[in-house]
């Protein structure tokens, strides 16, 4: 009988758990139906009004490109400082590694009130106009350590025997980076590129101290929390979920697919 | 010249077996990684290291006699110290709690997730894939919007109110939102996944040859769990609990969204409103500095008291 229990339980309260991680996310989509008028906050009738003009309310679409341009800028770049920090960090000896480790970590150990808030000193100091540029380096800074912490823990499970052998058929250290370690190190950095994309676009308290008069999504569904969030808006954050949802799992679909086919041959 | 040059042969020739041309490469090697990690670094330096440095500058700013709003200038004034501590430490002590209880409650969740994905659906990519994705994608829908959901879900109107109220768990008049209840449930929630996703890196690598090695020991399932799996997968409980309760000590979109503003306020609200509404950017400096200070400090502590594989 105990033995029954320990067996059900787990898959019982996990699941539960990926039902609690839900609940909101199909509230939304439900309400993305509702005739709501200008506040969606009680059931007024099926629709699919707001489905068919996503765009219908002010700024929800706007918002949503900007969200989408600042976190592809930010991830790019942050993938690509990252990634070299990662490799230069496990790869290289020299001086200052503890410092370096120190900044990386840093970052991830403040609260990101603390983080907006400093950046947002630095920018008044130096009279920058708050805006798309803020918005992208603020993202950058909180995105390149999460990226490093990624990349990092694959570059050291890396076989370094695998570099030597590519060094000993006479591989450029060039080529060698480009057709040995590159791909290897590829998974982790598709990884961390997807988190920071995540993070940008869902970031709300950073762009919020650093953002002027610029709107990103998080920031419009804040901003109109207070006189009601348009039904728009639950189109759009239903729209992005399915869309990640619909991607990733292809991808996985894939993956999975290719490693069967292999695993017959 | 020469003659430090020999000496410097010398030495390697005693203490090091390896070829000139060899020292030479691990040199030129050492200086690659430098160029490597520089402009990242630099970038760092100069948006998370250089800020906090102005911010704590600003934090002694100093208001002159007949100033405008928002208008300082530099001083040494650490009684803006003061002033902010007598003012919030309740606030402080009150982000605290809702924190550590935010963080408990998201690992007795997030750690039975992690063990159904990474233990019970090992084997199982597909399965294991889309779970893992129905954790990612709800960053894709806005933490905003999903929290704003609970507000709507959890109000007085709302169906588990309703419920509550028809078995009287709830008085008639009781309610959920705007209590202390739902922030800390709004803050369990959205950073579970922060919590769920380094225990399962970590429970992935578990061997689990060691849990039947345990229960041919005679050890109960749940003596196995308490002495085997979960001292094994102590990392990821450190590294999640870390993530989940840093951001939550500074989060104020829940305090503000779900709470009543009086008696639910978080510090994040605190130095928001400081800086925008009140535009006391050296109260609100000095705030945000105390903040980071108290975290560090308490992170330390935790990682001095576990941070150690010796933990039962």
């Amino acid at each position: 009988m105990r033995q029954k229990l320990g067996r059900w339980f787990i898959p019982v309260a996990g699941g539960l758990a990926f039902v609690y991680l839900l609940v909101p996310i199909a509230y939304i989509f439900v309400f993305s139906f509702n005739d709501a008028g200008r506040t969606n906050l009680e059931w007024r009738g099926f629709t699919l009004d707001n489905w068919q003009n996503p765009c219908g309310a002010p700024n929800v679409c706007q918002s949503l490109v900007n969200s989408l341009q600042i976190g592809l800028v930010a991830t790019v770049v942050a993938t690509v400082l990252g990634t070299c920090v990662a490799i230069g960090l496990v790869r290289y000896k020299f001086k200052f590694r503890n410092t370096a480790d120190l900044l990386i970590i840093l970052p991830l150990a403040t609260p990101e009130v603390v983080l907006g808030a400093s950046l947002l000193a630095q920018f008044l100091n130096l009279g920058w106009e708050l805006g798309f540029s803020t918005i992208v380096i603020s993202h950058i800074m909180f995105c390149m350590s999460f990226v490093v912490v990624t990349v990092r823990a694959r570059v050291s499970s890396l076989d370094p025997r695998l570099e030597e052998a590519a060094n000993d058929l006479y591989a450029s250290p060039f080529m060698t980076f480009w057709k040995v370690t590159f791909p290897l190190l590829l998974p982790g950095i598709v990884a961390a590129a997807l988190l920071s994309f995540a993070m940008s676009f869902d970031d709300f308290i950073i762009t919020n101290f650093n953002s002027g008069n610029f709107t990103t999504f998080p920031k419009f569904i804040y901003v109109s929390a207070t006189r009601g969030i348009p039904a728009q808006a639950n189109v759009i954050g239903s729209a992005m979920f399915i869309l990640a949802l619909v991607v990733v799992i292809t991808s996985q679909v894939i993956a999975y697919r290719r490693r069967k086919a292999l695993a017959s041959r | 010249m020469t003659a430090t040059a020999t000496r410097g042969q010398k030495k390697h020739a005693t203490e090091d077996l390896r070829s000139e041309e060899e020292i030479a490469a691990e040199k030129r090697k050492g200086r690659v990684g430098l160029y490597l990690i520089i402009p990242g670094m630099a970038f760092l330096a100069l948006f998370f290291a250089a800020p906090v440095l102005v911010l704590l500058s600003m934090s002694l700013y100093a208001k002159p006699p007949g100033a405008e709003i928002g208008e300082f200038v530099p001083a040494l004034q650490f009684s803006n110290y003061t002033t902010v501590i007598a003012a919030y430490w309740e606030v402080f002590l009150r982000s605290f709690v809702f924190a550590f209880i935010a963080t408990v409650a998201a690992l007795l969740i997030g750690y039975p997730m992690a063990y159904l994905v990474a233990v019970r659906l090992r084997g199982r990519q597909l399965m294991q894939g889309i779970l893992l994705v129905l954790l990612i994608a709800p960053f894709f829908s806005s933490f905003i919007l999903r929290t704003q959901a609970w507000k709507q879900i959890l109000s007085d109107e709302g169906p588990v109110v309703t419920v509550l109220r028809a078995i009287a768990i709830l008085p008639p008049d009781g309610h959920l939102t705007a209590t202390a209840f739902a922030v800390v449930c709004g803050l369990t929630y959205n950073f579970l996944p922060f919590m769920m996703l380094p225990i399962y890196a970590n429970l992935d690598r578990l061997d689990t040859s060691l849990l039947e090695a345990s229960g041919d020991l005679y050890a109960s399932p749940i003596k196995t769990f308490f002495k085997v799996t979960l001292p094994l997968s102590m990392p990821g409980v450190f590294a999640g609990t870390l993530l989940t309760f840093i951001p939550a000590a500074g989060d104020y979109v829940n305090a503000s969204l779900l709470g009543n503003n009086r008696d639910t306020a978080m510090i994040g609200q605190i130095i928001d409103s400081r800086f925008f509404k009140v535009v006391d950017y050296p109260g609100a400096s000095a705030l945000s500095f105390i903040l980071m200070i108290l975290i560090l400090a308490l992170v330390l502590i935790y990682i001095k008291r576990f941070g150690t594989k010796e933990l039962f």
